[in-house]
């Protein structure tokens, strides 16, 4: 909401040499924070200037320039080269001897548009001659300004060429611009503002001069017939509690707005376009009351206000025709023809045009819920919606549609219809009981109850201190008709912390007992990711929004749960109205970027929750807020939310070591990718198996590797990603990943690690060559090692791998170390041998292993 | 050997005589002295320490000699033979310290040659701007709170007081899933894991709850649709608004430094009342008033600052809804941008860098900030 410095001085007194960042500052201590500064942003020469003569020069491009000769008194060129101005001028709106506003070289208009003397056309043109939006002043831009019909032939009368044109204009004139909070509607008005600014300067007493306090006419018979019939109230509230039409006939449609308002008009944002427009949009902006104007001629019946039926059709002034629903509450012709969505938008067929000499005013209260459903569901968000959802004073209606008549007679040349209509069914509001002592119990500032009391006084309230249900420690209070917001005790004790100043809240830190730190999962969690990049590994974090065909590209079979996803209704991008069921799923598009900009070596990972719907999306229940929610309620509320577990994602293409003086690099393969897990699980203290895994994409059938957890959870996978995926979602070549599920290995760690003793007596080691079948996994041939070796086995170490010319075809040799290790003694060498014996035999019988 | 001694005149036997003694030490000193490397020193020490050197044959003679000669004899050569491996001690040392230092200047290299063979890794510093403020909280007592992103209308919003006609509900602002019905949304706040914290737990409550939240706006310099909140929650008997200025106050100061300068002022939220904004200095331009120039800062759109969050107390209808009863305790809560304050603090200009994934911004930052 904006305001002009010169409108917030009508209505309380500015603090002396106030500027705008004063008053913004000002209005923010009161709760308003500062959005914008407009205006206030021309440095002069910007003068009155008297047209003494011009030369029609039509120009090559078809246009017909005048070169002009302007008296600007002791300015310009006067003082420099002893002449009058010479200007060069588009405009032809213009006679000799018509004053003008010029701006002169050295000027700065708005926008940091610097004025020099410049070639244009053939001549050196000292400046311009000014039309409206060149200086903030209109949008006009259909010719220059000519002051006499700006500002009225008595007026310019009394200018002189060379009188500062930014004072007469008003163009120093700053205005603050705010933001107001949705419980603040009365501040969409510079009544509020201004109230709230004059509340920040300590509401010195007669400092506010209240515009809405004005006579009003009661209703009167012979008025406009307006009927409500609202047969269908939203929440029990009326959908318009008050309806005030007052008519102006005989305006002379040609008569245009006053410059001072389409000025303020056009301070505030908007843009001047009839007399009878205008008013109603200027009075709104004053005291916040939104008025419609229609033309009576236009109107056949008397005004109701009903719903609409369902099918109903309005074309709304935005010329869009509008299906409308029944929650809409319309103001309609005879009860037949709509006329408006009330409190959003007026029809096109009942619209003031400039022909209209008799308008009717519509000030009318709606209620606030009835126009934020209509004004959302047409989304149509305008002055008057906007208003009226955040709460419109209903008693300032009559004084608004008084204030509107009294300018359209004053300006529109017409006269107002003595009948009065003021249809008003509003319910008294009833006084709350505020325990005085409540503000310091829930701000913590020992406010004195005078204060308090002082404070809702000059707020508006209405504070009785006797009678009954008062006592030494209750009052009872009025909230004034412009605070829908006021309800309760919190209500009352934020007005009177923002009154006496937030910043004379102290600060105490509170102090809570038994906090036990970070939960064992907290922690485990930590562990995952600083171990994942203590591995080398770069954190990032993407998006996980993902498409439909990337189950495709993932080649995830038809009956994978991972195509099970949630779908969203409202996606940024119908492109990915997905959520990803995996990491991966988003994180191949960090790694395709990161390869995008260049970088061939990218190792990254993110830890995140994925989204796996156990089956069709069930409905979560919306039960009531009055009361906690019962069990069963509750858990229908807990099961309706999907499993969203942890996982991690893993991938790297490029060279995991580097080439270097030491010698060539190593590309990552599918065993970082292992390790990495490993090393992860390493960290929790948590053992692991590995396992060969031929069919689980998106990875490489021969080379992906299925980690589970000693009772066979599943952990997760890594390895090589299939070729035909790295195709489709065109990675790097042999591009690996892994993905695990961070939950179950935290879970696998929450069991306190139990040390084992061990032995200081020297270790024994042995090696031998196992030659397997290239089926037999590695792991599976240790799995056999280990159990025959016997409880003396400390470790065995897979030290090389052969497979070639000198052994038999379809077959590698596999180098063990066997270390054993006794608790109690040295081991010999044939109890050692023994072992080894043993566990050879044992890989013999579980693999078909044979000692080389 | 000679032959028998038979005239048991030691100085008959030429080879311990103390002449022959002296010039055998002397030339064995001066082939210690000349050996120039531990080779050298080896010979010298076989040629005249050796079995076949001249001191040890001046040895065996002693054994033919009559006893009452063998003892002047015997340290005459005794002496002798201890001057020759003294030198060859000393020199043995000059020798090795020589060689020892002529290896260390051998084996000398250029350690300014690259030695990350691996690339080091990085967290993310949104995760640990987060862990930095979870950290500082939980030292106070606090404990940490979590729920999912994929939420419940209604714990989204309706119990926190946001009513079904409320704008932050509208389909422009919130992921809805489908179908819209399902009453399933994206969390749009970390706020519904108070609500779950107020009713699976008794007060007093002190948790503070990170976490992604999700609204529907393109990513700029200043959204992104994907971000992070922290949220702190209390309800204990008697916190007033005192209270919650203390915590914000420790918020700030453990983020920014005990310099920053915030403001605070009224502000309007559903879930509390009274409510509270807190505002600090812009990080950009450092609080110069830019607004209504040709180029306002566009880091605070030229106020001179930056709202870190909302805040208050916890609203009574909010209370109610947990089962918590409003006349026995009160709360506070409060809750701001990870990513904002991860601007603030560490100078980041713009979302996308956060957001993007480019691993150059997670190293930057290591493995703590």
């Amino acid at each position: 909401m904006r305001m002009p410095l010169s409108w917030l001085a009508e209505y309380t007194d500015l603090a002396p040499g106030a500027r705008g960042a004063d008053v913004a500052a000002s209005l923010v201590r009161v709760g308003l924070e500062e959005e914008d500064l407009h205006g206030g942003d021309i440095t002069g020469p910007l003068v009155v200037g008297r047209v003494l003569s011009f030369e029609l020069e039509p120009q090559k491009n078809g246009k017909t320039i005048r070169w002009c000769t302007v008296d600007v008194g002791q300015n310009g060129q006067m003082l420099t080269e002893g002449k009058h101005q010479e200007i060069v001028c588009g405009a032809h709106n213009f006679e000799v001897g018509d004053l003008v506003v010029c701006v002169l070289p050295g000027a700065v208009l708005p926008g940091g548009f610097a004025i020099a003397a410049r070639k244009t056309y053939g001549h050196v043109s000292n400046g311009m001659i000014c039309a409206e939006d060149e200086i903030g002043l209109g949008h006009d831009h259909e010719g220059i300004i000519v002051l006499s019909r700006l500002l009225g032939e008595e007026r310019a009368a009394t200018l002189s060429p060379g009188d500062d044109a930014i004072t007469l204009l008003g163009l120093a004139d700053e205005t603050v611009e705010t933001n107001v909070t949705p419980d603040r509607g009365y501040c969409f008005s510079v009544r509020g503002l201004a109230r709230e600014y004059w509340h920040a300067q300590g509401s010195p007493e007669g400092g506010y001069r209240d515009p809405a306090d004005v006579a009003t006419p009661a209703a009167t018979a012979g008025g406009y017939a307006v009927e409500l019939k609202d047969d269908s109230p939203i929440d029990g509230n009326d959908g318009c509690d008050r309806y005030v039409a007052r008519i102006v006939r005989g305006i002379d449609p040609t008569r245009p707005s006053p410059p001072w308002m389409s000025k303020r008009l056009t301070q505030m944002g908007m843009r001047p376009i009839s007399l009878a427009v205008d008013v109603t949009n200027y009075v709104m902006l004053a005291v916040g009351q939104p008025l419609h104007a229609f033309d009576v001629d236009r109107l056949s019946g008397s005004v109701v206000v009903r719903r609409a039926r369902a099918g109903e059709m309005l074309t709304t002034l935005d010329d869009v025709e509008r299906t409308l629903h029944t929650d809409d509450l319309l103001i309609t012709d005879g009860g037949e023809q709509p006329l408006a969505i009330a409190g959003v938008m007026g029809g096109a067929s009942s619209e003031v045009s400039d022909t209209t000499t008799d308008v009717l005013i519509e000030a009318a209260h709606f209620d606030p819920t009835t126009v934020a459903r209509s004004s959302r569901r047409h989304r149509l968000i305008t002055e008057a919606s906007k208003r009226f959802e955040r709460g419109v004073d209903p008693k300032v209606t009559a004084a608004a549609a008084q204030l509107a008549v009294d300018l359209l007679v004053e300006h529109g040349g017409g006269t107002v219809d003595d009948a009065v209509t003021d249809v008003d069914r509003r319910s008294e509001r009833t006084a709350y009981r505020l325990d005085v002592t409540e503000p310091a119990r829930i701000v913590g500032v020992d406010y004195p109850r005078e204060r308090v009391v002082g404070i809702l006084r000059d707020l508006g309230c209405v504070v009785e201190e006797s009678g009954e249900g008062t006592d030494d420690t209750h009052v009872l209070v009025t909230p004034p008709s412009w605070r829908p917001d006021l309800v309760d005790a919190p209500d009352y004790a934020e007005e009177v912390a923002r009154i006496d100043g937030y910043n004379n809240i102290p600060s105490i830190t509170p102090t809570p007992s038994d906090g036990r730190g970070l939960t064992h999962a907290q922690k485990a969690r930590r562990v995952v990711a600083d171990a994942l990049a203590g591995a080398g590994l770069t954190e990032v974090l993407s998006y996980p929004f993902v498409s439909e065909e990337l189950a495709d590209q993932l080649m995830l079979p038809a009956d994978d749960d991972r195509r099970h996803a949630v779908r969203l209704a409202n996606p940024l991008s119908e492109e990915r109205p997905l959520l990803r069921t995996s990491v991966l799923a988003s994180l191949v598009d960090t790694l395709r970027r990161n390869v995008a900009r260049g970088r061939k070596d990218v190792a990254i990972y993110e830890l995140g929750l994925v989204f796996r719907p156990g089956g069709a999306i069930g409905t979560a229940p919306i039960p009531g807020v009055a009361a906690r929610p019962d069990a069963e309620t509750l858990e229908q509320l807990y099961a309706a939310v999907p499993a969203q577990p942890r996982r991690a994602g893993i991938l790297a293409t490029g060279q995991a070591e580097q080439a270097g003086w030491w010698g060539p690099g190593r590309a990552a393969d599918w065993s970082d990718m292992v390790a990495a897990v490993q090393t992860v699980a390493a960290a929790l203290a948590v053992p692991v198996s590995v396992a060969n895994d031929p069919g689980h994409a998106p990875w490489h059938p021969g080379r992906c590797a299925r980690i589970t957890l000693a009772d066979g959870t599943l952990v997760g996978h890594a390895g090589e990603l299939h070729p035909k995926v790295v195709a489709a979602l065109e990675l790097p070549a042999r591009t690996v990943a892994a993905e695990f599920d961070v939950d179950v290995l935290v879970a696998a760690s929450s069991e306190p690690v139990q040390a084992r003793p061990f032995s200081t007596f020297p270790p024994a080691m042995t090696d031998i060559a196992l030659l397997v079948g290239v089926d037999v996994a590695a792991a599976d041939v240790e799995t056999a090692l280990r159990s025959g070796a016997g409880e003396s086995l400390e470790s065995v170490t897979l030290f090389d791998v052969y497979e070639g010319e000198r052994i038999e075809a379809g077959h590698r040799s596999l180098a063990y170390r066997l270390t054993f290790r006794a608790p109690d003694r040295t081991l010999t060498t044939d109890e050692v041998n023994d072992f080894r014996d043993a566990a050879v035999a044992a890989a013999a019988a579980a693999t078909g292993a044979v000692q080389r | 050997m000679s032959g028998p001694n038979t005239n048991y005149d030691p100085v008959e036997v030429s080879a311990l005589d103390p002449a022959n003694l002296d010039a055998a030490v002397e030339d064995a000193v001066a082939a210690i002295a000349a050996a120039t490397s531990l080779d050298d020193l080896k010979a010298a020490r076989i040629a005249h320490q050796g079995e076949k050197s001249p001191l040890a044959l001046a040895n065996r003679e002693i054994g033919a000699l009559p006893p009452s000669a063998k003892a002047e004899a015997g340290k005459r050569v005794g002496q002798a033979r201890g001057r020759v491996g003294q030198a060859l001690t000393v020199r043995q040392a000059e020798l090795e310290a020589e060689r020892d230092e002529r290896i260390l200047v051998e084996e000398r290299v250029d350690v300014t040659v690259p030695a990350l063979r691996r690339p080091t890794g990085a967290r993310h510093p949104i995760e640990l701007v987060a862990q930095r403020l979870v950290d500082a909280f939980v030292g106070m007592g606090w404990e940490v709170a979590e729920g999912p992103e994929l939420e419940s209308e209604w714990l989204n919003f309706d119990a926190l007081n946001l009513g079904p006609d409320h704008p932050a509900r509208q389909m422009q602002d919130t992921f809805f899933l489908d179908p819209v019905d399902s009453g399933l949304v994206l969390r749009t706040q970390t706020s519904p894991v108070q609500i779950r914290t107020m009713l699976e737990q008794e007060p007093p409550i002190y948790v503070v709850a990170p976490g992604k939240v999700f609204r529907t706006d393109d990513l700029d310099a200043t959204h992104t649709p994907v971000f992070h909140q922290i949220e702190c929650l209390a309800i204990d008997k008697g916190l007033t608004m005192a209270h919650l200025r203390g915590a914000l106050d420790a918020f700030v100061r453990i983020m920014f430094g005990e310099e920053t300068r915030t403001r605070v002022r009224a502000n309007y939220f559903p879930f509390t009342e009274p409510s509270m904004e807190t505002d600090f200095l812009c990080f950009a331009c450092h609080g110069e008033e830019t607004w209504g120039s040709a180029e306002p800062c566009r880091t605070c759109g030229g106020s001179g600052w930056i709202e870190l969050g909302g805040s208050g107390m916890v609203n009574r209808k909010v209370l109610r809804t947990c089962g918590i009863d409003p006349d026995v305790y009160s709360g506070f809560a409060f809750g701001l941008g990870i990513e904002r304050a991860l601007q603030l603090r560490h100078g980041v200009q713009g979302m996308h860098d956060i957001v993007e994934g480019d691993v150059r911004f997670s190293q930057q930052f290591g493995m703590g900030v």
